[in-house]
């Protein structure tokens, strides 16, 4: 239980702002995507830590500026106690064995002209003084625990399932036995029997070598399952923030009670009788979002006030944050 | 309800440099008017090249249709779908048929305006002329949903997002009030918000013109809040056919069953998913035994050797499966107790 309680990864007003091209830029102000706008949450060691919100809420640009794959704009990046915001190369190279990354095209994401042996055996080529030997054998584990056969080393990756390579994802990401892994959507391109197998394995390496999980995904019934804690973001902007079971229960936020709602239940019964949020219309432009609360545009219950007032993000129940002004009017309509 | 569409004993190989796929083996179903019949399997499993065929889509070579029949049934008069003449299918698709395929960028044509291809099929099948066209395009740009019609008309797909694009093929699948519309995955690129909307959007125009939707999908959750009939394929082959409710409270066929299992529920927490082990056959071998056999946890040597028959163990509820399926299942879950 102590373990648990120790923070592992902490961001403090993180933003990330990608800088928009072209246009003659005459003394006018550079305008900007801003992706990820304040975000701060800590991750703790050992547990599994949610990220959902749709596409282009900039789910994926938090987990890659935490791992500095892209520079923060603003804000800090703690890992272990220790900032990382503005670490050097040399440094910063020293800590990649420790974070690393599983990503969401398992296809994209491996070498098609390197044989899945030194796909995996790259991490521990670049960062350790391993012998050939000792190499070739650490592949070959990694490959059992993630439950490939090893005379499978010498394929392509095009010889492989989708979910094949997603193991074979998973083995390069686990070689250096790292303490955090962010998860980009690991699940969403594969078939659902096919999911639910490596939900499992993720699930049960966590078990057995500890390491803390960021899962990115936008299928809110498998970030619940998976996850301890999950963060809904829209728009760059944290919306809500609770234990996964509490999330679920009581959502607080008028945008995650959407999002619920939107996920259709795999029974026929439930869904006849269910009340249904539908959002009008699609997430706003991050170069150019509303004014106030971000979210006021689709939002149901929304008033004046939400379009001029950025409401303060607090905690309106013990460990539940959210950023809403009605939040505690909108707690009422529960929906599952 | 009378019936639309009667498919049998439909065989599809596809003959590539690799060998010769199986794609589809002894496919059947029918289609009621008016009802949305769900098809649901793992990708390969062969329910779009089901559907492609009934149209006539499928490229061939590779693809060669063995054997099979799909009547069509149209003002009382009995089409066979897979042996109409090119001229023949031109008739019916787009106008009886309507298809809504899963990557809609793709399935647009880039260099021609939303308005030109919605009018398009109307100019064909209904003998509007090009202003009668344009205003039917508005009416239906504005019952899918989407607002400023009558500008949008001149937009091309890349101005339109996603959900926009998914809208505009639904406004071109239904220009012509069809009979069917067959929707292949139409929501398996979206976020789950603009899945609700499009879902909405399928049953109000449902319930509006009367259409039977053969809806292609892996998401039994999606299944749930839209059908009426469900159809599990596996590996080129229906393997469970029932009606919605029956199909989630009572599945016969060990894959159906396993399907369930895989999902975590929203709002209830377990321990571990139940995942079905191993992979999909790949489908070179012509089948003859049970192609699930070597993932099911209720087979025996039987089904490493015959092919199952299909066995109806309800109303309108048929499986794919030896007659002893219901006692093995009943054995194990006396087991595990």
């Amino acid at each position: 239980m102590d373990e648990r309680n120790e923070v592992l990864v902490e961001i403090k007003s993180l933003k990330k702002y990608f800088p928009l091209k072209g246009g003659l830029s005459l003394g006018i102000k550079k305008r900007a995507v801003k992706a990820v706008d304040d975000v701060s949450f800590e991750i703790k060691k050992g547990e599994t830590l949610g990220l959902v919100g749709e596409s282009g809420s900039g789910k994926s640009t938090i987990g890659r500026t935490i791992l500095r794959l892209y520079e923060p704009t603003e804000g800090k990046i703690y890992f272990e106690g220790k900032e990382i915001t503005n670490l050097d190369k040399e440094s910063l190279r020293k800590l990649r064995p420790k974070m690393q990354m599983i990503f969401q095209d398992s296809y994209n994401s491996l070498n098609p002209r390197h044989n899945i042996g030194y796909i995996i055996s790259e991490p521990l080529i670049i960062h350790t003084e391993m012998s050939h030997n000792d190499v070739r054998s650490r592949v070959q584990e990694l490959l059992e625990l993630v439950g490939l056969k090893t005379r499978y080393m010498n394929r392509f990756p095009h010889e492989f399932s989708g979910g094949q390579r997603q193991r074979i994802n998973i083995a390069r990401a686990l070689a250096l036995n790292p303490d955090f892994i962010v998860c980009d959507e690991p699940i969403s391109a594969l078939d659902v029997s096919i999911q639910a197998q490596i939900v499992n394995l993720l699930q049960d390496l966590q078990k057995k070598l500890k390491h803390t999980y960021l899962f990115i995904a936008h299928d809110l019934s498998m970030v619940q399952h998976i996850s301890d804690r999950i963060v809904v973001i829209y728009l760059g902007r944290i919306m809500e923030f609770a234990d996964s079971d509490e999330l679920f229960k009581n959502p607080l936020h008028p945008y995650t009670q959407a999002l619920i709602s939107a996920v259709p239940i795999p029974s026929p019964r439930i869904e006849k009788k269910r009340k249904r949020i539908i959002l009008k219309g699609e997430i706003p432009n991050p170069a150019n979002p509303p004014s106030g609360c971000v979210f006021h545009t689709r939002c149901p219950i929304a008033e004046d006030v939400c379009a001029v007032e950025v409401p303060e993000y607090r905690e309106l129940e013990s460990n539940h944050f959210v950023a809403c002004h009605f939040a505690d009017k909108s707690g009422k309509s529960r929906i599952i | 309800m009378g019936k639309l569409l009667t498919v049998r004993d439909l065989v599809i190989k596809f003959y590539t440099f690799d060998g010769v796929i199986h794609a589809i083996n002894g496919m059947f179903f029918d289609l009621n008017e008016g009802e949305t019949l769900a098809i649901v399997g793992e990708s390969g499993s062969g329910k779009s090249v089901t559907m492609k065929s009934l149209l006539q889509l499928l490229p061939s070579p590779p693809a060669k249709i063995e054997s099979g029949n799909a009547y069509f049934y149209r003002n009382g008069e009995k089409v066979d779908l897979l042996y109409l003449s090119e001229s023949e299918i031109n008739k019916i698709r787009g106008k009886d048929i309507g298809f809504v395929f899963q990557d809609a960028l793709s399935a647009l044509n880039p260099v021609l305006s939303i308005g030109r291809q919605i009018t398009e099929s109307l100019e064909t099948h209904m003998e509007l002329d090009k202003k009668e066209a344009m205003e039917r395009a508005i009416e239906l740009l504005e019952s899918v949903g989407i607002t400023g019609a009558r500008q949008r008309l001149y937009a091309y797909p890349h101005q339109f997002s996603g959900g926009m694009r998914q809208r505009a093929m639904i406004a071109i699948a239904i220009a012509c009030s069809p009979k069917i519309v067959i929707a292949d995955e139409p929501t398996t690129a979206l976020d789950v918000t603009i899945q609700a909307q499009i879902l909405e959007l399928f049953k109000e125009i449902q319930k509006k013109m009367g259409m039977a939707i053969i809806w292609i999908t892996h998401d039994l959750g999606v299944v749930a809040r839209l059908a009426d009939r469900v159809m599990v394929m596996y590996a080129g082959q229906p393997v469970e056919v029932a009606p919605v409710e029956e199909l989630y409270e009572n599945p016969i066929h060990p894959y159906t069953i396993g399907l369930l299992e895989a999902l975590p529920k929203l709002g209830e927490k377990k321990k571990k998913l139940t995942s079905i082990e191993g992979t999909p056959p790949d489908m070179i071998e012509e089948p003859h035994f049970c192609q699930f056999a070597s993932r099911c946890k209720f087979a025996n040597e039987k089904c490493f050797k015959d092919n199952p028959p299909i066995i109806s163990v309800g109303t309108d509820h048929y499986v794919r499966c030896f007659e002893d399926i219901k006692e093995r299942i009943k054995v194990q879950k006396v087991k595990t107790v």
